[in-house]
Parts: structure tokens; C-alpha cells; sequence
């Protein structure tokens, strides 16, 4: 026990001497709040729609009113009259405007006569996250315009009443729950998986096994100092994050208590599997390496960014096994949800037994020897 | 001693460390072939040869570090393969690389290690303090290992071993890379603990000074071979002729060689460049006078002359058939690549 908390004192010891650990862990996961929350959970604003009037009648003044109540209200787009509709197509083509809208000659009569009225609207859908705004706004606009002036007396349609169960979600405190994953795999990376092999490769550990400490003892140590790094880093960014994303979740203690669990849980799972990956690894390159690609395998299909169910049956096998994914689910659960121990302890469950189980595997294969 | 070894001594007292027919194949290859010898206690004992030769493959597998392939070690009593752990509580280890930690400071560094032996508390600021006399870095107790010079991490690295107050202190080259002021302090600190503290130590080395000043006994390993073991004294002596005469002329002839040869008392001539020759005789005086008659009598003019006793280096030409220093300065061969369509 003693020379196991050697171990331990050694590493805590450099990971406290050298922050520049402790900030690049945070740093990655915190850039990524900032810039995605922000670039992402944005509404377009200031888009340029053409509008080409062939029909100059006053229902087309009505639909000219209802884009200056968008142009001065929600200011999604504003708009630019054109008189030729090839020359509209050909500016969204070449992104001068952003879509363009076509009012047809005869429109206003069609209306009157109920001949089946339509509105031309062309958009440039290579972009899609724009053309989905402006698609949207122009489907608002024209319901408005189709909805009878006279109610009738019974309401023919089915209404859909929406209930959020939770208040408005925004994209950063959407992206939390992945960046608190993040820097923990971070911290576990750097801090377990480059420093163990740098180590190794410096001739430390030769140091180590010359001592009476035991395989199980060396094995223990290194690996609850790699889970005490990401432990601190997990916390670090459930504040500063939640700070940021204006969420209270870390000022209710029932709350603070289930996000440590699952810090801790998901510290040993994601260690456990840091350690059985490099631990028969000489190389310093090596870890460097597997970096991005792990990123790259774990992160993405964990759910973090795109619904599981949206993903082909091969991918959602790899969330299956993957740790990232029941860290995430389980810091929305608790961040966003308020979900209480049992909407995470699914998620506790599989992070323990992974984080067990990968470290059961890789002792034996850890040597003793050179 | 091992079957392929001509010459050696045994060693005076308890044995501290045996090594029977150690044997470390990898593959194919055969890093230590049937090395056998025993260290006495109180006695160091010096592994010497080049690069490459086995010589900390030896240590390895004396300190539990590499298993054995064959044979038997046995360290303060323990057999190396069956008591590992028994071993490693005896033996203090300085490997070839700092490997102290440099962002800890001086006493952290040895208190970690001194909990990984399990050093009891009441015991550990006691050692410490000691060691750190032992070694000269009282004073730089609080500083960060990264701060120290090359010499002083040596120092520190070899506190570390002593922490624990081992009994048997392995030691794989322990002043490469040191200048030769911080290496002749090393020298001197590990005569007086080894005084002081009655330590059995074994160290490897390419340095001839080294072994010569440090080991009471040295063996020589070449390709994972033990050629020679004895005293410095022992096998200088092993080599025929006391004396070594370093003769330049001014001009080289093909004659010399064999002029030298011929000379009374000479048993050998090495030449060492053009005009320079190191002859190896049993009457340095003699062959002195003679080589200056000679060369008067043939009008030759001898532009320096030199006499020696025999050193290491005439011992280890003598048992491996080259120098250890060509060993350690030559550099790699290198041939350009040819041309493409060249004819080979």
C-alpha cells in the first residue's frame, strides 16, 4: 500500500509541477465550448433573398409585407427586388444572394380564384444549415398567407400542442456534457497513455522494477493517478463549463454528487482502457499516434454531436461498446435533465465494469520484467 | 569462471554475488554466452568491455530486470530467478540513464524511493539525511532535480540506490557522460561508501582508468564472452612483458616490424600508425638502449620514445585482439550508395 501510494505521490507531485498538463487537458475541451457553442447555436441573421415581383398585384404586396416584417423583426433575411428571374437564379448560384423568391405572373388572380397559387422559391441548398432557415421562415410566411381571413366555427385541422419538459436547451450547454467527456479522455491520453510511455522509454520505470513493489502494486498506482488527473480535469470543466453555459446544475449538492460519481466512473473506465492499450507499448510514438484516431473512434459515435439512432447498424455497434457513450448520456442526464441516480446508473454500471474489466485484462499482460 | 576464460582469481572471503553459466539468448542471438564468477563481500568488482559486449545484459539479469535464459545467479544469498523479490530488497541499482525525476526536488526524488523500499517513516528523514551527506547535496535537498549539473544527478542517482541501505550496489556505467573532475569525485565518493558503509558493489565500465583505480577485481567481457578476470595487478601481469615502449620514427620503413621483433626481451610489436609503434617487452630499460643503437646504427632518428608499465589497454589488445578505446571513438562505416546504374 505504501509503495503503491509512492506511485502515486510521484505523479501527483510532476502533474502539479507542470500545469502546462492540467491546461492543454482544458484547453481543447474549452475552446470547443466556446467556438462550436457559438458558431453553431447561432440563428441566421442578415441572409440576402431576391425577389423577382411578376405580378405587381396586391396579394404580391402582401407577401412584400410580410419579408419587411421579417427584414425589421426577426431579421433573418432582408431583400433585394430584382426584374429578372435568371438573373436572381444566377446570383444564388454564384452566393451573391442566398435564395431568391418568385412571384408569379397572375398570382394575385389565382388567389382570388383559388387556382391553386404558388410562390417560386429557389435556394442554394449546398448549404444546408441556410437554406433550412430560410426554407423555414418562407413555410411560416406562407401558412400565414394561406390561414382563412373569416375562422370557421369548428376548427377543421388537428392542432399539436409541444410541451419541453426541460427549459431551452441552448448549443453550448448541448455541447457540455461532450466537452467534460473530452477532457477527461484528454487528460487520460496525455496524462496516462504519453507520460506512462515517456517514462517507460526514459528509463523510470527500469528504477521502478528494481524495487521489492509488486506487479499488482505498480499496476494499481499508475492506474489511480491516471484516474485522480482525470477526476480533477472532469471537475475543472463541469464548473468552468457550467459556468459558462449559465447552467446552476453545479450549485445543487444532490446534482454535484451524482456528477462525481460519474466523473469517477468514467475516469477508471476511460483509464482502464487507456492502460490496456499501451501496456505493452515502448515506442513514445506510438501514443501520439493513436491520439486523433481514438478521438476520432470514440468521440463521434458516443452520440455526442448526432443522435445514435440516426447512425447505419455498424456504428451504432460501436457506441454499443463504446465508454464516451455512457459518459455523455450520462452527464446530459445530469446536466441538462436533472435526470437523479437513476436515469444514470445504466451508465455507472457499464463505466465500472468497463473501466474493471479492461484493468483485469491488462495486468497480467503488464511485465514485470524489461 | 566459464570454460571459454583463461585466467582469473577467486575471490577472497563470502561470496556476496555467484554467477554460474549465465546464459541470455534472444532469438537467435546470444548476448551472454556461460559467463560464471562470484563477488566477495566488500569487494568491487568491475565488468569491462565496449559497447555492445553483454555487460549490462549481465546486470540486468543479476538485479531482476531481464530473466535468465541459463544458469544460476545467486545475489546476497537469493537465487535471482527464484527469490526475485529477496533480491531486489538487498540491492541498491544505478542504471546507465538519469532517470531521477527532474521536476521533483532533490529529497523528493529519494523519499519516493524511499517508500518504494518500504523504508519505515521514523527511518526514512534519517537515511536521507544521510545519503545526502554521503553524496554531497545536503544543501541542494530543496532544489528541483533539473536545476542540478550532470555530476550532481549522477550523485543524486546514486543516493537513490543507498537509501535503503542495501547490501550489494549495482551500478551500469556510472560516470558516462560525466567530466573527468565530477568523474574522478565520483570515483572517490563510491571508494569512501564503499569504506563506510562495507558495501559490495558491481559496476560496468569502457573506462580503463576506471576499472583500474575503482575494482579490486575486474573482468573482461568481449561479445558476451568472459575473457579475463583478476586483479588489475593479476592481469597485467597475465600479459607477457612489464613494460610498454612507445617508439615514433620519423620515417616508416617495412623493415621496422620485424626489427622490432627481434629485439631482446620483446614479445610483442603493435604498430599503432605510420612510424609508431608499441612494443611490449619483459626489460623496458634494455629495450630502450637498444632501440637507440639500433636506429643510430641505421641513421634513422627517433622523434619520440616513451616507457610505460603494462595498462589495461595492453591487457584487454592482449585477450580481445583490439583496442576498447577504437571501440568506443570509431565511427560507424560509411560507403555512398552507388549510382543508379552504376557497375557494381
Amino acid at each position: 500500500m505504501n509503495r503503491m501510494s509512492a506511485i502515486v505521490e510521484r505523479e501527483m507531485r510532476k502533474f502539479f509541477r507542470s500545469p502546462t498538463l492540467m491546461i492543454m487537458s482544458l484547453m481543447m475541451p474549452i475552446l470547443q465550448l466556446i467556438i462550436m457553442g457559438n458558431a453553431f447555436g447561432g440563428k441566421i441573421v442578415g441572409a440576402r433573398v431576391a425577389v423577382v415581383d411578376n405580378d405587381h398585384g396586391p396579394e404580391a404586396v402582401k407577401i412584400r409585407e410580410g419579408f419587411d416584417a421579417i427584414a425589421v423583426n426577426i431579421k433573418t433575411f432582408t431583400t433585394v427586388n430584382y426584374t429578372d428571374e435568371m438573373q436572381a437564379r444566377e446570383d444564388v448560384r454564384t452566393g451573391k444572394v442566398d435564395g431568391a423568391v418568385v412571384i408569379p405572373a397572375q398570382y394575385s388572380r389565382r388567389v382570388y380564384s383559388h387556382d391553386a397559387p404558388r410562390i417560386g422559391f429557389v435556394v442554394d441548398n449546398s448549404d444546408q444549415f441556410t437554406s433550412g432557415s430560410l426554407e423555414g421562415e418562407m413555410q411560416a410566411l406562407v401558412s400565414a398567407l394561406s390561414a382563412p381571413v373569416i375562422q370557421p366555427r369548428v376548427a377543421a385541422g388537428i392542432a399539436l400542442e409541444i410541451v419541453e419538459l426541460y427549459p431551452y436547451v441552448g448549443y453550448m450547454k448541448f455541447l457540455l456534457p461532450a466537452c467534460i467527456a473530452l477532457a477527461m479522455y484528454i487528460s487520460v491520453m496525455i496524462g496516462g497513455g504519453m507520460l506512462y510511455i515517456d517514462d517507460k522509454a526514459r528509463g523510470v520505470h527500469e528504477g521502478y522494477l528494481v524495487t521489492p513493489i509488486t506487479k499488482l502494486e505498480l499496476v494499481m498506482g499508475l492506474n489511480l493517478a491516471g484516474a485522480i488527473k482525470a477526476v480533477l480535469s472532469g471537475i475543472s470543466l463541469t464548473v468552468i463549463g457550467s459556468l459558462m453555459a449559465g447552467l446552476g446544475i453545479i450549485f445543487h449538492p444532490e446534482a454535484l454528487l451524482e456528477l462525481l460519481a460519474l466523473i469517477l466512473v468514467t475516469s477508471i473506465a476511460f483509464n482502464g482502457m487507456m492502460f490496456l492499450l499501451m501496456v505493452r507499448v515502448d515506442d513514445p510514438l506510438v501514443p501520439r499516434a493513436m491520439f486523433g484516431v481514438l478521438n476520432l473512434l470514440l468521440f463521434y459515435p458516443s452520440g455526442a454531436m448526432y443522435p445514435i439512432s440516426a447512425f447505419p447498424a455498424w456504428l451504432r455497434a460501436l457506441s454499443v461498446v463504446d465508454p464516451f457513450t455512457y459518459a455523455i448520456h450520462g452527464f446530459k442526464a445530469i446536466i441538462l435533465k436533472d435526470g437523479g441516480f437513476v436515469a444514470i446508473q445504466y451508465d455507472l454500471l457499464f463505466l465500472f465494469v468497463f473501466g474493471m474489466g479492461t484493468l483485469l485484462i491488462a495486468t497480467p499482460l503488464f511485465k514485470r520484467t524489461l | 569462471m566459464s570454460a571459454a576464460s583463461t585466467f582469473g582469481s577467486r575471490p577472497s572471503g563470502p561470496e556476496a554475488i555467484s554467477v554460474e553459466h549465465i546464459v541470455k539468448r534472444y532469438g537467435s542471438f546470444e548476448a551472454v554466452k556461460d559467463v560464471s564468477f562470484s563477488v566477495a563481500e566488500g569487494e568491487i568488482f568491475g565488468l569491462l568491455g565496449p559497447n555492445g559486449a553483454g555487460k549490462s545484459t549481465l546486470i540486468r539479469m543479476m538485479t531482476t530486470l531481464i530473466p535468465l535464459t541459463g544458469g544460476r545467479a545467486v545475489v546476497a544469498g537469493h537465487d535471482v530467478a527464484k527469490e526475485p523479490d529477496a533480491v531486489r530488497r538487498v540491492i541498491g541499482v544505478i542504471p546507465q540513464a538519469l532517470t531521477s525525476d527532474p521536476d521533483l526536488t532533490v529529497e523528493e526524488n529519494l523519499s519516493i524511493y524511499a517508500k518504494l523500499y518500504s523504508v519505515p517513516k521514523a527511518e526514512r528523514k534519517k537515511n536521507i539525511a544521510e545519503v545526502l551527506e554521503a553524496v554531497d547535496l545536503t544543501k541542494w535537498r530543496g532544489a528541483q532535480t533539473k536545476t542540478l549539473s550532470g555530476g550532481m544527478r549522477r550523485r543524486l542517482e546514486i543516493a537513490r540506490g543507498l537509501v535503503h541501505n542495501p547490501h550489494i550496489f549495482f551500478l551500469d556505467e556510472p560516470t558516462t557522460g560525466l567530466d573527468p573532475v565530477s568523474r574522478i569525485a565520483v570515483w572517490e565518493m563510491l571508494d569512501n561508501l564503499r569504506r563506510t558503509r562495507h558495501l559490495t558493489m558491481l559496476l560496468t565500465t569502457h573506462y580503463m582508468e576506471e576499472a583500474d583505480k575503482l575494482c579490486d577485481r575486474i573482468a573482461i567481457v568481449d561479445h558476451g564472452t568472459l575473457v579475463a578476470l583478476g586483479t588489475p595487478i593479476e592481469l597485467k601481469h597475465s600479459v607477457p612483458g612489464a613494460n610498454v615502449v612507445e617508439v615514433h620514427f620519423d620515417r616508416e620503413t617495412a623493415e621496422w616490424q620485424a626489427r622490432l621483433e627481434k629485439l631482446e626481451g620483446v614479445t610483442s610489436v603493435q604498430a599503432e600508425s605510420a612510424g609508431f609503434y608499441r612494443v611490449l617487452t619483459s626489460s623496458g630499460s634494455k629495450t630502450t638502449m637498444q632501440l637507440v643503437e639500433l636506429a643510430s646504427s641505421l641513421g634513422e632518428t627517433i622523434t619520440s620514445l616513451s616507457v610505460q608499465n603494462t595498462s589495461l589497454d595492453d591487457v584487454f589488445v592482449h585477450y580481445t585482439g583490439r583496442q576498447l578505446r577504437d571501440e568506443q571513438v570509431k565511427p560507424p562505416a560509411f560507403t555512398l550508395p552507388p549510382r543508379p546504374g552504376a557497375q557494381p
